[in-house]
């Protein structure tokens, strides 16, 4: 589903360039849930973006879902993200003139749907993630937890195969941090990849597959046994605390 | 192809983001709405003067005496004195320049009832006058004829008379043609009823009361003698009626003993020197609603722009975001700038009509009231409207199309890391 082979990004800036990632190698199925940890400045962001055809890279190849991901036209790009991809961010990036309703439907917008019909799209989207009675709110009437959700039904109605969320937790206390991923996990539980980047060890934990990165390099995958080991410590340091 | 879609979209963008729509719409609105009222104001002042002078010959001047300032060859300042039949004659003879000349005499005493008809009485401005004058200041028979040649021969007492002396003399349905009137003792009979195309008024009174019968009628019925108390002149085509002025005041002063000095002496004025004010004040007023317009203009455009410029950076980041959720570069710009036109155009339509219906309110005013207007008739420059209109919505694409093209040329990750 996802193939990186000796991923390069620089990130230039006036006579100044700064190797963000150095040579990435990653491969990840469809149906994984995993997530990206790493200190500040490892990286994650810059990964996340080059999957989701936000940023491009300078050296080495990638693949999403048999396409290979370079010098494509830009609406090329938007109706693969379209398709396959669904974001969501750490500042939930709502559009804020538009109620939770309409920020839901938009994707279908641009796929051409008509009206009506995505509202009531959006609307089934929105009573599976608990928002029924916020659709016509809009964002700024809205909690963190609540934004958040929207965004993830945002993400998910244009039924992408991929759902990439940088720190989607960041924003939210811990009890709203669990429902969300309880939300992605579920996600997950039909069939869609979810690629999370967070700095909490304890939302990590609950992902199949961890990857470390330091100094744009991946430093481990943890998956299996070890992440059994890693849970443990986890989500053990979580309950005594 | 209209996307209904597209549409409810660009309206809900705009509904939604109130203040900045009210923004932009209104620096259209008020461009375009200055523009009409100036321009409809400036028309209207010229409409206003023109009407009333443009029957008027403009190669025409006019003469009337008044005492002297300067003493001269023995006599003291501040005689009185009167051109004479004898002055027009030799005008006549030996200045080429002159096209027409109509001399004048008026009523020595114009206070008072001076026309009576049975029971009836009324003041009028009475002149006896050539036939000359007419094709000087215009004038059109209502009902009948104008004074002619063989009146003047003849020393007929027949009159012209204005509309308000009908009104006053005779009854409502009443046929004033060949009734007599007696004014200052003398009867005439009424020949013609007369309208005046012009609102210059030389000689005073308001010209819908104005009685005039034949120059020598009136000399030899009120015994006047040789005096004349006043002419009219046009200059011929090619010579310019100032020169003639100066050239006729000379001649005048030599004939009647004046110091050359004296500019008191002789009263005269002159049509083409007026015009020359009028058309200068006109290419001001003109001149002025250029600039001013192009100026509420530029500020329209500017405002437009400026909004848009502070917009771009919210703009940016949700267009990235509406990239990153799968909007193709077309999609956006086509949005963008279709807001930005559809809120100029609605602007502009608005300051259009408003301006319009302002404009005719005052028409309307205008209309209804009474006595000399110098503001008449306000007309809509629509081509300078039209223009401006679409200036104005030139803009509104390209003030669109910036932010536009530059949220959508970066990649959608900097758009949507763009910080306000
Ligand atoms: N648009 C950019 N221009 C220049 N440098 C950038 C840009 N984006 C990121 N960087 C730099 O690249 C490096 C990696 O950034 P990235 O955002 O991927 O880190 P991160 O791992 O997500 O960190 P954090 O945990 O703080 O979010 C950082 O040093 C950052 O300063
Ligand atoms: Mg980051």
């Amino acid at each position: 589903m996802i193939r990186l082979n000796n991923i390069h990004k620089s990130y230039v800036m006036g006579n100044s360039s700064l190797h963000v990632l150095k040579g990435i190698d990653l491969h990840i199925e469809q149906g994984d849930f995993v997530s990206i940890m790493g200190s500040s400045g490892s990286g994650k962001s810059t990964l996340l973006n080059i999957l989701g055809m936000l940023d491009n890279y300078d050296n080495g190849s990638y693949h999403l879902s048999g396409n290979l991901i370079a010098n494509m036209s830009e609406k090329r790009a938007a109706k693969l993200r379209n398709e396959l991809v669904g974001f969501v961010f750490q500042s939930f990036n709502l559009i804020s003139f538009k109620n939770a309703m309409e920020n839901v439907a938009l994707p279908l917008y641009y796929k051409g749907v008509p009206r009506k019909k995505r509202n009531l799209i959006a609307m089934e989207y929105l009573e599976k993630l608990g928002l029924k009675d916020w659709a016509n709110h809009m964002p700024n009437e809205m909690s963190g937890g609540q934004k958040q959700r929207v965004a993830i039904a945002r993400a998910l109605i244009s039924k992408p195969k991929i759902i990439l969320a940088d720190e989607p937790t960041g924003a939210l206390d811990s009890a709203t941090s669990y429902e969300v991923m309880d939300i992605l996990r579920e996600i997950n539980d039909d069939g869609i990849t979810v690629i999370i980047v967070t700095h909490e060890h304890d939302i990590a934990a609950m992902t199949r597959q961890i990857i470390r990165l330091n100094d744009g390099r991946i430093h481990e995958i943890i998956r299996n046994g070890e992440l059994k080991n890693f849970q443990k410590s986890y989500i053990h340091g979580l309950e005594t605390a | 192809m209209f996307d209904l879609d597209l549409w409810t979209e660009i309206v809900s963008a705009l509904k939604k983001n109130r203040l900045r729509s009210f923004m932009t719409a209104f620096g259209v609105f008020w461009g375009i709405f200055m523009l009409i009222i100036m321009s409809g104001a400036g028309k209207a002042l010229e409409n206003g003067v023109l009407d009333g002078v443009k029957a008027f010959a403009t190669n025409s001047a006019f003469f009337w005496t008044e005492r002297t300032s300067v003493p001269h060859e023995g006599f003291q300042r501040g005689r009185r004195w009167n051109y004479e039949t004898s002055d027009i004659d030799y005008i006549r003879e030996n200045v080429k320049e002159v096209e027409y000349l109509s001399p004048r005499l008026f009523a020595n005493n114009q206070s008072g009832n001076n026309t009576i008809r049975g029971e009836r009485t009324g003041a009028f401005n009475v002149f006896g006058d050539y036939p000359d004058y007419f094709k000087i200041d215009r004038w059109t028979p209502v009902q009948g004829r104008l004074i002619n040649e063989i009146d003047m021969l003849q020393e007929r007492k027949v009159c012209n008379i204005g509309e308000r002396v009908v009104e006053v003399m005779f009854e409502k349905d009443e046929n004033p043609i060949g009734q007599y009137l007696k004014i200052s003792g003398v009867y005439f009979q009424v020949v013609g009823v007369i309208h005046a195309e012009t609102r210059i008024n030389i000689g005073g009174g308001k010209k819908e009361e104005t009685i005039i019968i034949p120059f020598t009628t009136m000399r030899k019925a009120y015994n006047y003698g040789n005096k004349v108390y006043f002419f009219s002149v046009t200059s011929k085509p090619g010579t310019k009626v100032s020169d003639l002025e100066e050239k006729l005041k000379v001649l005048l002063k030599d004939r009647h003993k004046i110091a050359p000095e004296d500019q008191q002496a002789i009263g005269s004025f002159n049509i083409e020197k007026e015009f020359v004010k009028f058309n200068a004040l006109f290419l001001g007023i003109q001149g002025l609603t250029w600039i001013v317009g192009i100026g509420t203009l530029l500020a329209g455009v500017i405002g437009v722009s400026n909004i848009m410029l502070v917009i771009i950076k919210e703009r940016t980041q949700e267009i990235g975001i509406q990239r990153a959720i799968g909007a193709t570069p077309g999609t956006v710009i086509k949005h963008i700038v279709a807001e930005s036109v559809f809120l100029t155009v609605m602007a502009g339509y608005i300051g259009l009509s408003l301006g319009v219906a302002v404009l005719e309110i005052l028409n309307q005013i205008l209309l209804k009231a009474e006595g000399e207007m110098f503001f008449r008739n306000p007309e809509v420059n629509l081509t300078m409207a039209l223009s401006a209109l679409a200036v104005l919505v030139v803009a509104g694409i390209i003030a669109g199309l910036i932010p536009a093209k530059r949220a959508v040329s970066i990649k959608p990750i900097d758009a949507i890391r763009d910080e306000g």
